[in-house]
């Protein structure tokens, strides 16, 4: 069995973003990059899967973007996965969702994997468009945002978190593309030991021009922070300040403190 | 301009949140048919072409079927703009509709913007606009952003089929496990977030709810993390809460956490994030680290 898992890097959503040179994107000055959240529980469910079939499936890692790109696909492989592909592009986050799915699934082409895990979205960008896309691009079955999976004998049968508390439960053959939510499984620490192996692992650089023939179907055309709707009062400084001043407006506006 | 709208049905009922695609439409101006895999039950009030597939043949999660049901109803309509609501259906079919199109897609549509939409990224925190290239258009829609609008009258029903078989077979739905405090019922509720570092640090949360006489609640990681029970979550996948006072511990303010507790009548967030989106909908926005203003509030209100 072959597994495809693709993860992106992020930064730190605690940043503070600023725009660009061009005013479309973050500026990446002073920001800490990070595996994407959701992929981490693909990561994870991938190596759980692994572990659960005995070690055979060969688990690959793929991520899209720049060289710091590499620090994220070492956690990859420190968590289990055996080997990984890095799609060079400097540009990435110039591509559009559909641009970045086709650069995915024409790497996955040739290489027909049994399974493919995908976060269900980004942090940054957030479009929950690339995982279904690549699906769509290899015709394989597909599965949103997953928070729970199991498969026997070809058969993955999940559980997607729909509104409210429920959850809708979905089975499909592979080959089969899942998108995974959060709270599918607990992603691990990668061990010392583990990591020290990953420096070992196969990391395979693909020029982008490789692997995408598509144009853009979408611009960006601007990047800023919302407009503050206002009215709430922010307190700073001075935790017993802070307190103080807190209790007084609770007292003042509400009727909860007497 | 026209905008096929798709509707959305659950368990044989129409989403009230539907709505929402008609007041999107009428803000972009646009002519409206609507398009939903349901019956005659779920027909929205609404005076135009619905284009109704049978959700007893098709089924109401059958992506690759609705694909198709879509594109019929795309063919009829030849319309410039496709609007899903950005839900775990939308978001699941709308880019299967824009793949089987050939078409862009913009996701978490939250306003109109000059040549293009204005969507939010870095989770909830900044804003872009991006602009389409070619036609027609895929849109979703955050839930919330667009106004509802009940454009009234009885629609002029079109039946709409598909060929082909599904990849994916729908098993049913599971309820939603409810155990612990019934929130909705609470009037003040202190909720912990991942702000709050670690599950040790948890009972510092629960002493500020006993000395405001509240309950506890958590964010969605809290849950996720192990560190507090499923039933204790505010927010879309959890409990709709509205206290009078809600105090946002260590909370970033997600969409689906804001979605769930946005209507309480006082609310109170400590991060010390001063960008975070909670600041959005807080009536107090406390600069600070939780594990250091918490326990001094708490202090303070024992006094």
């Amino acid at each position: 069995m072959k597994i495809l898992v693709c993860v992106k890097q992020v930064p730190d959503m605690e940043s503070r973003f600023r725009p660009d040179a061009a005013g479309v994107w973050y500026a990446e000055t002073d920001l800490a990059f990070r595996v994407n959240e959701y992929d981490e529980y693909a990561i994870e469910q991938a190596v759980l899967l692994k572990e659960q079939l005995g070690g055979e499936p060969e688990i690959t890692l793929l991520s899209v973007g720049p060289d710091r790109v590499v620090e994220a696909i070492k956690k990859g492989l420190a968590m289990g996965a055996d080997r990984a592909v890095h799609v060079r592009d400097p540009e990435s986050h110039l591509k559009d969702p559909f641009q970045i799915a086709s650069i995915i699934a024409a790497y996955a082409k040739g290489e027909e994997f049994d399974l493919i895990f995908t976060g269900m979205q980004s942090l940054d960008r957030g479009s929950t468009q690339v995982g279904v896309a690549v699906a769509e691009a290899l015709g394989y079955a597909c599965a949103t945002t997953v928070v729970a999976f199991e498969y026997a004998d070809g058969t993955v049968t999940v559980e997607r978190e729909l509104e409210g508390g429920v959850k809708g439960t979905v089975r499909l053959k592979a080959p089969a593309l899942i998108t995974c939510q959060l709270g599918l499984n607990q992603p691990r620490y990668p061990t010392l030991p583990n990591i020290m192996k990953a420096k070992k692992k196969e990391v395979n650089v693909v020029p982008v021009e490789q692997l995408l023939q598509q144009e853009a179907r979408l611009v960006l055309a601007q990047f800023s922070a919302p407009a503050k709707k206002g009215g709430g009062v922010i307190l700073e400084g001075d935790v017993a300040d802070q307190v103080d001043r807190l209790i007084g407006i609770l007292k003042d506006k509400t009727a909860v403190l007497r | 301009m026209k905008a096929l709208l798709v509707g959305e049905c659950r368990d044989g009922k129409l989403l009230e949140y539907s709505y929402e695609l008609f007041g999107f439409a009428s803000q972009l101006g646009a002519e409206t048919a609507m398009v939903l895999v349901g019956n005659d039950a779920a027909l929205p009030s609404y005076g135009g072409t619905v284009y109704l597939a049978e959700a007893g043949k098709y089924g109401e999660y059958n992506p690759d079927l609705h694909k198709r049901l879509v594109q019929a109803a795309v063919e009829r309509e030849k319309p410039d703009y496709v609007v899903f609501l950005h839900t775990s259906y939308g978001w699941d079919l709308a880019p299967r509709v824009a793949a089987l199109l050939k078409a862009p897609q913009a996701s978490e549509v939250v306003a109109l913007a000059e040549g293009g939409f204005e969507r939010p990224c870095c989770s909830q925190k900044m804003r872009q606009v991006v602009k389409p290239v070619g036609s027609p258009v895929v849109l979703t829609l955050q839930g919330g952003a667009f106004p509802a609008l009940v454009p009234g009258g009885t629609p002029q029903k079109q039946a709409l089929d598909a060929e082909g078989e599904g990849r994916t077979e729908f098993l049913g739905y599971e309820a939603a496990v409810r155990k612990g405090v019934d929130l909705t019922r609470a009037e003040i509720i202190v909720s912990a977030g991942r702000g709050v570092g670690k599950k040790e640090n948890l009972p510092v949360i629960a002493e500020l709810a006993k000395a405001l006489g509240g309950e506890v609640g958590a964010s969605r990681p809290v849950v996720d993390s192990g560190w507090m029970d499923a039933g204790a979550q505010v927010g879309v996948t959890g409990q709709t809460v509205s206290p009078k006072l809600y105090v946002a511990c260590g909370i970033s303010g997600a969409i689906q956490h804001l979605a769930g507790m946005k209507k309480s009548g006082f609310i109170v967030a400590i991060n010390k994030d001063k960008d975070a989106p909670i600041g959005e909908v807080a009536d107090v926005l406390v600069v600070a680290d939780v594990m250091q203003f918490v326990p001094a509030l708490t202090a303070k209100l024992a006094k």
